[in-house]
C-alpha cells in the first residue's frame, strides 16, 4: 500500500522523455504511452532518487508559498496509485 | 470514397511497426504475413531503415516495434536498435526468440533495447509442431530466462486457436514461471495465412469461453505482478475491432521491401496502391498517400456505420476483412452485427461449433519459396 513513507521509483519497463510535438512528457512503456501532466511530470521526475512520498510533496510544495500540503500529497499518492495499476510502480523498501 | 474530398489534417503517428524481414524459423498457419511473401524478399538496407527511423520520429513516432517475420535474422539488428535509441523512441523487440542466445540479447539491450515480446505457439510439443512447423518452446525458456537474467522488461505473446486454446492454464503458469510482465492472450484474427487455415484454427464458443474465464480469474490472482491481456476474436464479440485504433490514425507499419501501410495486412487490399519509403519520404506518405487517407476519419463509412453511436470507438473496424470476406475494403466489417453481410461470420462460427476430435486438421503453414 502506498502511503507518505514510501519511497517511489519507476519500474524498469517505463521511460519518461519529452514528446517533441507537443512539449509534454511522456511515461512509455511497452506498446503504449501515457502523456503527464505538468505536475505528474514533476512526481515522476522526482522517483527514483531515494525519497519517501513525504519528501517528494515537500520538494513540490516549496516551490510555492502558500502550498497545500494535503492536497499536493492527495495528487502524489493518485497519481503514484494510477501507476501501480499499470504495472509502472515499484515501492523500494525503508 | 473521399480521396478527392479536401484532407483533414494528418494525425501523427505513434508507433512505427517495421517489419524488417519476412524471413523466419518458424511456418506458423496463422502468421500476420501476407500470403505472397516473396513479392516482399527485397530487403531495404541498414542505410534506408536509420533514414526511416529518423523521419518516423520526425513524424512524431514515440515508439518502434521491430518485427517481422523474424527480425534476429537481420545482422544489423543493433545497429537498427541503437539507432533508433538515438532518436529516443522506445524500443520493442517482437521476437519467436529462435535463434537468440544470451550474449546478442545483453548486445541489443546495450544498444537500447526496452523490452522483449517473446512469441510462444504451444507448451505441447507436437501441438507446435502443428501450427509451427517445430517445437520450438525449449528454445524460448531459454530465451526468457536470458531475459529475465538482464532484467529486460518482457511480454509473452500467445496466438489462440482451436489447436491451443484448451492450453490457456498451462500458458498463464508459463508466464508466472519466466518472470514475464505481461501475457498477451490474442485470438487469432482471420485474415492472411489464418483466414486460409480459419477452419482448423476457430474455436468454438464453449472452448472460448473457458479460456476467457481462466484468463480473467489469473488476471484478478496475479493483479500487480503480471498484466493479462484477453483479446476476444471479433467473430465472437458481435462488434468489430477497433483495428490498428484507426486507419492511419496512430500506426505506421513499413514492410521489409519498404512499402509503408496502415496496417500489417493492408498489402492484401488489391484496390490500392500503397507506397515505398525507398521512394517517398515517410512523413509525405503519412499525410498524402492517396491508400492512407482513403479511409482515414469518417468520410469513407458507409451505413450503419456513417450514423453509428460507436464509430468513434471501433473506428468502422477492419477494412482488410471487409476486402477479404466482402470484396469491398470500403464495406461494412462483416464481424459487426449490424453489418449486411455479417452471415459470412455467422456461417464460420456455427462451423466452429463442430465436436473436437482428437485429431489435428491438416492445415497450410506459412512458407517462403527462398527458405
Amino acid at each position: 500500500m502506498i502511503s507518505a513513507g514510501s519511497r517511489p521509483r519507476l519500474a524498469a519497463k517505463a521511460r519518461l522523455r519529452v514528446d517533441p510535438r507537443s512539449g509534454k512528457h511522456m511515461l512509455l512503456y511497452p506498446e503504449r504511452g501515457l502523456e503527464l501532466t505538468e505536475t505528474a511530470a514533476r512526481i515522476a521526475k522526482l522517483c527514483g532518487q531515494g525519497l519517501t512520498v513525504a519528501a517528494i510533496v515537500a520538494k513540490l510544495a516549496s516551490a510555492h508559498a502558500d502550498a497545500d500540503h494535503q492536497r499536493i500529497e492527495d495528487e502524489v499518492l493518485a497519481f503514484l496509485r494510477s501507476l501501480d495499476e499499470r504495472g509502472l510502480f515499484i515501492e523500494d523498501a525503508a | 470514397m473521399t480521396t478527392t474530398a479536401p484532407a483533414a489534417e494528418a494525425p501523427r503517428p505513434y508507433t512505427l511497426v517495421a517489419e524488417l524481414s519476412y524471413r523466419c524459423p518458424l511456418s506458423c498457419g496463422y502468421c500476420s504475413n501476407p500470403i505472397e511473401l516473396d513479392r516482399h524478399a527485397h530487403e531495404l538496407d541498414t542505410a534506408t531503415w536509420t533514414r526511416v527511423l529518423g523521419e518516423a520520429a520526425a513524424l512524431g513516432v514515440l515508439q518502434v516495434n521491430l518485427t517481422g517475420g523474424e527480425p534476429l535474422v537481420r545482422d544489423d539488428l543493433e545497429t537498427l536498435v541503437a539507432a533508433a535509441r538515438a532518436h529516443e523512441l522506445y524500443i520493442n523487440l517482437i521476437t519467436s526468440g529462435v535463434p537468440l542466445d544470451a550474449a546478442r540479447l545483453g548486445r541489443l539491450k546495450a544498444a537500447g533495447l526496452d523490452s522483449l515480446q517473446l512469441s510462444v505457439q504451444d507448451t505441447d510439443g507436437e501441438g507446435g509442431r502443428w501450427i509451427a512447423g517445430r517445437d520450438a518452446l525449449a528454445a524460448k525458456l531459454e530465451v526468457a530466462a536470458a531475459a529475465r537474467a538482464l532484467e529486460l522488461p518482457m511480454t509473452l505473446n500467445v496466438v489462440l486457436h482451436r489447436g491451443n486454446i484448451a492450453r490457456v492454464p498451462e500458458f498463464i503458469a508459463l508466464a508466472e514461471r519466466v518472470g514475464a510482465e505481461r501475457l498477451e492472450l490474442a485470438n487469432t484474427q482471420y485474415l492472411g495465412w489464418a483466414l486460409l487455415n480459419r477452419e482448423a484454427l476457430m474455436p468454438g464458443s464453449a472452448q472460448l469461453a473457458a479460456a476467457r474465464a481462466a484468463a480473467l480469474a489469473a488476471s484478478d490472482r496475479l493483479r500487480g505482478k503480471i498484466e493479462i491481456l484477453f483479446v476476444r476474436p471479433d467473430y465472437d464479440v458481435g462488434r468489430p475491432r477497433a483495428c490498428m485504433d484507426g486507419w492511419a490514425r496512430r500506426y505506421v507499419v513499413v514492410t521489409p521491401d519498404g512499402t509503408a501501410l496502415p496496417c500489417h495486412q493492408a498489402a492484401s487490399i488489391t484496390t490500392l496502391a500503397f507506397e515505398n519509403v525507398r521512394d517517398r519520404p515517410l512523413g509525405e506518405i503519412w499525410s498524402d498517400s492517396p491508400a492512407f487517407r482513403t479511409f482515414r476519419g469518417e468520410d469513407w463509412m458507409p451505413e450503419p456505420c456513417r450514423s453509428c453511436d460507436e464509430r468513434a470507438r471501433d473506428f468502422g473496424g477492419c477494412r482488410c476483412q471487409a476486402f477479404a470476406l466482402v470484396g469491398d475494403a470500403g464495406a461494412t466489417d462483416p464481424a459487426c452485427d449490424k453489418a449486411p453481410r455479417h452471415d459470412l461470420v455467422l456461417a464460420a462460427r456455427l462451423h466452429a461449433e463442430r465436436e473436437e476430435t482428437a485429431v489435428r486438421s491438416p492445415i497450410r503453414l506459412r512458407r517462403m519459396r527462398s527458405l
